[in-house]
């Protein structure tokens, strides 16, 4: 298949002055418009001729969807705002730095000056046969070409695949969710404010899509609530290259330790599945325990109940049950075992 | 707008993919348009259908009571509708924008009407009289006779029914078409996803057989949305709730067996 790189279909473009504007044009355009954020993702599709639409909808140019403001003692985000931005911001810094962890670990300096960090949460999935323009299940086909017996799924998911085993690639999101974020969405009939962890939808309930957004939505801002200021944060990415890569798996986690018992906790990771995902049972499981490397262990196996390797990712069980083993326990009392 | 969704494969061919979607608004809308007109043509235009007197020796015997179903009809009916009314929902309400997790309660549903269907085809054999639901000689002249006669020319009246009506056996002959297609496409199809009962298995065909399968499934499915519509208006007509009761209780009325059915065709025993 021949992919014409950098010769971008035509597209009427539009850059509107404000939210409100944005929201006229993507009602009246609907499935025919694209959001514009930070381009990184987007023009990867445009150039490879993958995605043609018939709307751009440019955001660079509304100033009320960037910057971090306070907001009932917890944070709001604005969605265009950079991931420098929020690498560099003292109040992410001092009470969220779980969040900081994950935006500066995303890509590289330049994509983190371009890119948004809502379009990092938004961004689509890599895999490569449904990037490739291939009609696959996510593209309204019948088939997933990377869990076929010969496919080349290193990257694919190992839970909650359902026909498609595509993974998302956010770096931020789990940490969003472990802070319990709620995701600011508008359309031109109102509001919605929904949770990090349902902002992101798998491939059994809706196999094109990764976000709840659909045509006319547009994510404006993300609230982080006071919860988890300040809590015991732990980051941890894996890739193939030191920078500028997506995660093969990332862990993100926020405890509250009192007396070394762990007395409240969110966890979530990536890479495992279409949605990033919050890991409950081992939430439930290790709440009230010590923060130790046995609690880690045991949560390390909880976390992996129920995974699936295809041909090429069974690295992806022990590297998960270690991240999770290494979140929970900490990097120097967890040793890593395959 | 075309019907059927064609994709490249990774072979270069051009195979379809599945059918488009908007053809569930097709057969919903054409389902209601038909059950609207065949209202609007039973109130205001259809005239009285003349059957051919039973003879009242005959009617004599009729007991109060006629046995119509077996429990086991029935369990097999209510089983077999609740699984079609499963599929349906959990195929059609994600495409008109209601987002769950259908396939695992698709496939589930699939499997339940596959085994209610063997089960009926091995009842009706050796239990039942198998052909009782199938147009006989008698129902294609009887056919021809009431059509004449609803166009106003003079011919004798048909017979009563057998067992089942006319209308009811044409309309199993096409739901037998259209749920034969959804599930032995829909047992294929399984291979396709992950289920405890099989090895997933993606190149059982080539994409040619799979996308003509997906076609097949489709227009099965979304023919089975005006079937289902037809079904549930003619259960609650007036002049067929009889027959709807005793799909039920499994015992229609004397007068409905008389007024109906013929006892030379089907022989009346007592329900207990």
């Amino acid at each position: 298949m021949a992919v014409i790189h950098d010769v971008m279909p035509a597209f009427e473009l539009f850059q509107p002055a404000s939210t409100d504007d944005a929201l006229a044009l993507l009602a009246k355009y609907g499935s025919e418009a694209w959001v514009l954020a930070g381009g990184l993702d987007s023009f990867d599709w445009l150039k490879d001729r993958i995605k043609r639409p018939k709307v751009v909808v440019d955001l660079s140019q509304i100033g009320g969807l960037s910057g971090i403001r306070e907001m009932n003692g917890g944070l709001e985000i604005g969605a265009m705002t950079t991931l420098t931005e929020v690498v560099r911001n003292p109040l992410v810094k001092e009470r969220y730095s779980l969040l900081l962890q994950g935006a500066e670990i995303a890509a590289s300096p330049q994509i983190r000056n371009q890119g948004t960090i809502g379009g990092n949460i938004s961004q689509d999935t890599r895999c490569w046969y449904y990037r490739s323009g291939w009609k696959c299940y996510r593209a309204g086909g019948n088939i997933c070409f990377a869990d076929t017996p010969t496919a080349i799924n290193r990257e694919h998911a190992i839970l909650g695949a359902d026909r498609c085993v595509a993974v998302n690639p956010s770096d931020t999101a789990p940490a969003l969710i472990a802070l319990d974020a709620q995701m600011v969405v508008r359309n031109s009939r109102g509001e919605r404010v929904v949770s990090a962890e349902d902002y992101f939808v798998g491939p059994a309930t809706d196999i094109m899509r990764m976000t709840v957004l659909k045509p006319g939505d547009l994510l404006t801002a993300i609230r982080i609530p006071a919860t988890w200021a300040g809590a015991q944060f732990y980051f941890e990415k894996i890739r193939d290259r030191a920078v500028w890569d997506f995660p093969l798996l990332n862990v993100a986690s926020a405890m509250v330790v009192n007396g070394g018992n762990i007395e409240r906790i969110r966890i979530a990771v990536n890479g495992a599945a279409a949605r990033p995902l919050r890991l409950q049972a081992v939430e439930d499981a290790v709440r009230g325990k010590p923060a130790n490397a046995a609690t880690g262990e045991m949560a390390g196996k909880l976390a992996i109940q129920g995974a699936v390797a295809l041909r090429f990712n069974m690295y992806k069980i022990p590297l998960m049950r270690n991240l999770v083993k290494r979140a929970i326990g900490g990097v120097e009392e967890a040793t890593w075992t395959s | 707008m075309d019907i059927i969704e064609f994709a490249r494969s990774p072979w270069g061919q051009n195979v379809p993919i599945h059918i488009s979607f908007f053809l569930l608004w097709v057969s919903a809308i054409g389902g209601l348009v038909f059950l609207v007109g065949h209202a609007l043509y039973v109130h205001f235009w259809a005239k009285p259908e003349q059957f051919q007197a039973t003879a009242p020796e005959l009617a004599a015997k009729v007991p109060q009571k006629i046995a119509r179903h077996s429990l086991a009809s029935r369990l097999f009916h209510w089983i077999m509708a609740a699984a079609m009314f499963a599929l349906l929902i959990t195929a059609f309400l994600p495409k008109v924008g209601v987002q769950f997790a259908w396939v695992t309660y698709h496939w589930i549903a699939g499997v339940v009407l596959t085994i209610s269907i063997v089960y009926h085809v091995i009842h009706t054999t050796f239990w039942l009289d198998p052909w009782s639901i199938w147009p006989d000689k008698t129902d294609i002249e009887d056919s021809r006779r009431r059509i004449q006669r609803a166009m106003g020319e003079s011919v004798p009246p048909p017979r009563k029914f057998a067992k089942y009506p006319m209308e009811n056996k044409l309309y199993h002959a096409i739901i037998v078409l259209a749920g034969l297609s959804v599930t032995l496409t829909g047992f294929f199809m399984m291979f396709r996803i992950r289920t405890p009962l099989f090895t997933r298995n993606p190149y059982l065909f080539g994409d040619m057989t799979w996308g003509l399968m997906y076609v097949l499934h489709g227009l099965a499915g979304v023919g089975l949305i005006a079937l289902v519509m037809a079904h549930v208006y003619f259960a609650i007509r007036p002049e067929k709730f009889d027959i709807t009761k005793a799909m039920v209780f499994g015992s229609m009325s004397r007068e409905h067996y008389l007024e109906h059915h013929d006892p030379e065709r089907w022989a009346a025993t007592e329900s207990k």
